[in-house]
């Protein structure tokens, strides 16, 4: 099964409202919000893949009614706890505060910021491994669509293309395992393929019979087809 | 097997609900504890705010429109073609650059969450970041298409490229009719966030 944010293809949603001159920030809130995430991420007490599966793992009554920005700060508080860098005590009004911080020694400083945004986190990693796909291979998505490590883990097989048929179209080299970085349980790099589905593989009414899809998918996510 | 749920997933609740409120608290409680220096929060705001946006893109595009060599380069490892413009950096380590071309559209998605390439684009907007975009755009991106007033012709095909992974994908639009003889800087003009997205075209010069 899945989980709220695997949001591809679902039925019911209205028109998109494009937005051509937006600012970077509708509200200035959300570049707080934004920049407190970043800083707070800065600490090192949780990768990305662990900051992406704590919004997942929101209430989905919560995750469907947060704005985006109220999603990354409900995650950034419940991260903050679960790491031990706060107590649930610092989230409530007036909190008393006399902890020590040892992780305060990792504090993002202003004069690093740019540094640390400039220089990213690259999820490349140098393996001796063989990809076991090339370029033009036919390949099947996993029917069942789950973290096959941790009960209702985090996964970036959306459900939509579980089954489902598909070309390899790029080979990206060897990337981070999102399933098993998300829980701490080492990186496990992985080859990453670009796979071309039609979208009649994906689709009962596809609008047109030339269109595609193409997802980034780990190797452990597909199985050849003979 | 360690499950993902837990017992404090709602720590959060015990914030103020209102999101201007929340940010001040949580803000207020990580600066305390020297978790947080709010000048670095000042200075992160700086960049997404005045020095990285869609103009960097822009200049992308503008410099693969007039430099065959730049554009082979960047179809080949836009991360590396765009590094040499001074272009890296969070939620653009690696890039890829797709072309349209007279039989193909691209257009960008990310289903699961709202990856972008921030280093070329910057911060993404809200629409990209809504559900509707997020379910739709992979199951009808024709329709959602039309919603920007793009209208493709039959024979095009629309190729979706859902950022699954740590890939950050730009699209490089079709050079625009009557642009001939313009420099970069007036090609990077024509270019708009939405045309590197793939939810819209560039615009077509003045006459």
């Amino acid at each position: 099964m899945t989980r709220i944010h695997d949001m591809g293809g679902r039925f019911g949603y209205g028109a998109v409202v494009p937005d051509p001159d937006g600012t970077a920030f509708e509200e200035s809130w959300h570049a707080r919000a934004l920049a407190l995430t970043l800083a707070a991420g800065a600490l090192g007490s949780w990768n990305i893949d662990m900051s992406r599966h704590a919004r997942e793992r929101l209430h989905p009554r919560e995750y469907a009614r947060f704005s985006y920005f109220e999603k990354w700060l409900a995650a950034l508080a419940n991260l903050l706890v679960e790491t031990g860098a706060l107590e649930v005590s610092d989230l409530l009004p007036r909190a008393s505060d006399q902890t020590a911080q040892a992780l305060s020694s990792h504090a993002l400083k202003a004069e690093d910021a740019d540094a640390l945004l400039g220089r990213g986190s690259p999820t490349t990693r140098d393996c001796q491994g063989s990809a076991r796909f090339s370029v033009g291979d036919s390949v099947r998505a996993r029917r069942l669509a789950e973290n096959r490590l941790v009960p209702g883990g985090h996964t970036r097989l959306p459900a939509y293309a579980a089954g489902a048929s598909g070309r390899v179209l790029r080979h990206h080299g060897f990337h981070v395992f999102p399933d098993s970085n998300a829980h701490g349980l080492g990186e496990a790099p992985q080859p990453l393929y670009a796979v071309a589905f039609p979208a009649a593989e994906l689709w009962v009414n596809p609008e047109h019979p030339h269109d595609e899809v193409v997802l980034d998918l780990w190797e452990s996510y597909l199985e050849p087809v003979q | 097997m360690e499950s993902s749920e837990n017992g404090r997933a709602s720590a959060h609740g015990h914030l103020p609900p209102d999101p201007e409120l929340r940010v001040k608290a949580l803000e207020e409680v990580l600066v305390r504890k020297g978790l947080v220096d709010p000048a670095a929060l000042d200075a992160i705001i700086d960049m997404y705010q005045n020095r990285v946006g869609p103009r960097n893109g822009a200049r992308v595009v503008a410099r693969a429109w007039s430099d065959p060599g730049f554009r082979r380069a960047l179809l080949a490892d836009a991360s590396d073609a765009i590094a040499g413009m001074g272009y890296a950096g969070r939620q653009g380590e690696h890039v890829t650059a797709v072309e349209n071309t007279r039989d193909t559209h691209n257009i960008v998605v990310c289903t699961l969450c709202s990856c972008y390439p921030w280093p070329l684009l910057g911060i993404p907007p809200g629409w990209y970041k809504s559900d509707e975009y997020r379910a739709r755009a992979v199951r009808e991106p024709r329709k959602v298409l039309a919603e920007f007033g793009v209208t493709l012709p039959k024979d095009k095909a629309v190729r979706v490229w859902d950022s699954t992974a740590e890939m950050r994908y730009i699209v490089i639009p079709e050079r625009p009719p009557g642009s001939t003889g313009l420099d970069q800087e007036a090609l990077a003009e024509l270019v708009t966030r939405d045309s590197m997205i793939g939810t819209g075209l560039p615009m077509e010069p003045r006459r």
